[in-house]
């Protein structure tokens, strides 16, 4: 996902919120990982905005995508420049309304963002994991936020919701712990990764592993893949949006000139505006948790994993009910795949709202602002909370 | 609410599982839930107005009824309705039998294709007819099949399958008002309302 982040044109915000931290599978306890590996003691970063309710019935989890991190809305402090990721989604009277729901959002883990990753201190050789870190899953990633729903003291999640990456652990939720979930909303997202979700997901890998200072991982000591983990993003950047949307933002326009410079500089905007994504995302994000978490998200086979190959047997142990949403232009995971999660519901009798959002920006259309998205998650939880579980 | 729409809400029993085929911004669907406690899903098209429903709080897929029938298991619902739609589909039968397979009963409405204004207009002005009912031209008609009250009982016996109540009413397109014809329905009425079951009694 791309970075969209802008102050509320309403000046409507949760306000300052605070990262917190917890932590579990201390060894022996260690979390058994679907790879068989063990891994702890596991620290999660995660936010929660608003008040859970006396009957605990209130809880909404947000799971983000790739590069995202616990910090959905509002925030850090007075100053602060920058708002949490979905501040145009999560907040008084927005879409996910946080004067009536309770918000969780958890940092996955594998990521840099707080929770236990590759860039996270080893307990057993007390240096850097690097790939020494066992490679995770996306049902990994729910069963460590299940234990933070566990510590928070909630029984079962009025909602779980995310889009691309975050939607597939929102499916993975919805099968792994269905009598926990209530309702759920997977955006823009697939039950498995396509072969050209996979294929820009491996260029983007060997980009990282092709950098000389990725040094197999182990660079925490010296010089960042700076380079290789750009290149990365920018592939991530070109798959996020559209042909429409590109032909808007840059068409065939040139960067601060009349004319090309006759060398490989950045002669086209849209040249320039993916070297400064890349540029940017180098300060923020560790290479080795990009080659965790898209490996994760490749591996991803809901129906594999829990319906010995089939999609509806999978859907058959879901309990929620489901708001599947798509958009017109996302070609990462086009609308046939949502429709795919939509038939394997309906086989089941499951209760299920569908809807393509026409949209020009490609897959990142579920994180800008806009009047659709909201309205249709408000209507939906409305219902949900107060229809009661079915 | 449609005076038709009322008329179908009249035959749904309570507490009762219905789809709603083409449910539009979901009026009938909202009234059955409100009034009968019904569990209510529907079907519609249009973006715009299947974001209207899931804004109600209604339960509804976009997509194309003819694709969209085919998936549910057998029996799930106890109504399948297709109001003012039967007109515009381009398989009528397989429709309906996908209908009488997702659900026990079937109810559907359509615009009246011999009533009386319709007959005269054909007989006197040799122009293809335009009703309040079905007013568009030829040329730009979503309508593609024009069907009368006998010719849809005809239709229904033809498919192997069983009127068990019909209702022929005058009303018009939008209205909240009409009246049921009990005298020559077939040239009276502007619309007709069937429901349908298996042939073996539903």
């Amino acid at each position: 996902m791309s970075e969209y982040i802008h102050h509320d044109k309403d000046r409507v915000s949760v306000g300052v919120v605070a990262k917190q931290y917890f932590s579990f599978a201390a060894p022996p306890g260690e979390m058994v990982l679907e790879s068989g590996a063990r891994l702890g003691p596991v620290v999660i970063a995660y936010e929660t905005y608003g008040a859970l309710a006396p009957d605990r019935r209130n809880a909404v989890l947000v799971l983000h995508a790739l590069s995202g991190d616990s910090h959905v809305a509002g925030y850090y402090s007075a100053d602060d420049e920058k708002p949490g990721w979905w501040d145009c989604m999560v907040g008084p009277g927005k879409g996910i309304d946080t004067d009536r729901f309770f918000v969780i959002c958890a940092n996955v883990i594998g990521s840099c963002m707080g929770s236990t990753g590759p860039s996270s201190m080893n307990p057993a050789t007390g240096r850097t994991y690097g790939l020494d870190f066992p490679v995770v899953t996306i049902g990994d990633m729910v069963t460590a936020q299940r234990a933070l729903v566990d510590h928070l003291g909630i029984d079962r999640l009025l909602c779980v919701v995310g889009g691309s990456i975050g939607g597939m652990q929102v499916l993975e939720w919805c099968v792994r712990y269905p009598e926990r979930v209530a309702a759920a909303i997977p955006l823009a997202t697939t039950m498995r990764h396509s072969a050209l979700a996979i294929a820009f997901n491996e260029v983007a890998r060997q980009s990282i592993m092709a950098d000389p200072n990725w040094n197999h991982g182990d660079y925490y000591d010296g010089a960042k893949p700076a380079l290789g983990l750009a290149v990365a993003r920018m592939i991530g950047h070109i798959t996020y949006l559209s042909d429409e949307s590109m032909r808007h933002k840059f068409g065939r326009r040139l960067q601060d000139k009349s004319d090309f410079s006759f060398n490989f500089d950045a002669d086209f905007q849209v040249e320039s505006y993916l070297r400064y994504q890349g540029r940017k995302f180098v300060d923020r994000f560790d290479a080795n948790s990009f080659l965790y978490i898209t490996k994760a998200a490749d591996y991803f086979d809901l129906g594999k994993q829990h319906g010995g190959g089939s999609a509806v047997k999978a859907l058959s142990k879901a309990r929620a009910r489901f708001l599947v949403i798509s958009f017109t232009s996302d070609w990462l995971y086009p609308t046939y795949q949502a429709k795919e999660i939509v038939k394997a519901l309906k086989k089941n009798g499951r209760d299920v709202s569908f809807c393509e959002i026409e949209a020009e920006w490609g897959h990142d259309a579920f994180l800008i602002p806009g009047e659709r998205l909201p309205m249709l998650i408000r209507g939906f939880l409305e219902r949900v909370h107060h229809g009661g579980a079915e | 609410m449609r005076y038709d729409l009322q008329i179908i809400a009249s035959w749904i029993e309570p507490g009762s599982k219905v789809i709603d085929l083409g449910c539009g911004e979901g009026d009938l669907l909202q009234h059955l839930i409100s009034n009968k406690g019904v569990q209510g899903t529907g079907i519609e098209l249009n973006e715009e107005k299947v974001a209207r429903c899931i804004e109600k709080g209604l339960s509804v897929l976009q997509g194309d009824i003819n694709e969209e029938v085919h998936d549910y298991p057998e029996g799930r619902f106890d109504y399948v309705i297709l109001s003012q739609t039967l007109q515009q589909v381009f398989q009528p039968d397989e429709l309906i039998r996908a209908m009488l397979r997702m659900g026990r009963k079937g109810i559907v409405s359509f615009p009246n294709f011999s009533h009386w204004q319709i007959r005269l207009q054909l007989l006197f002005s040799g122009y293809a007819p335009v009703s309040r009912q079905l007013p568009y031209q030829w040329f730009d008609t979503p309508n593609i099949r024009v069907i009368t009250l006998k010719d849809f009982r005809r239709f229904v016996h033809d498919v192997g399958l069983k009127v068990l109540k019909e209702a022929a009413i005058d009303t018009h397109t939008q209205d909240r008002y009409g009246s049921m014809v009990q005298w020559f329905p077939n040239l009276r009425a502007t619309y007709g309302i069937f429901m349908i079951g298996g042939s073996e009694g539903a």
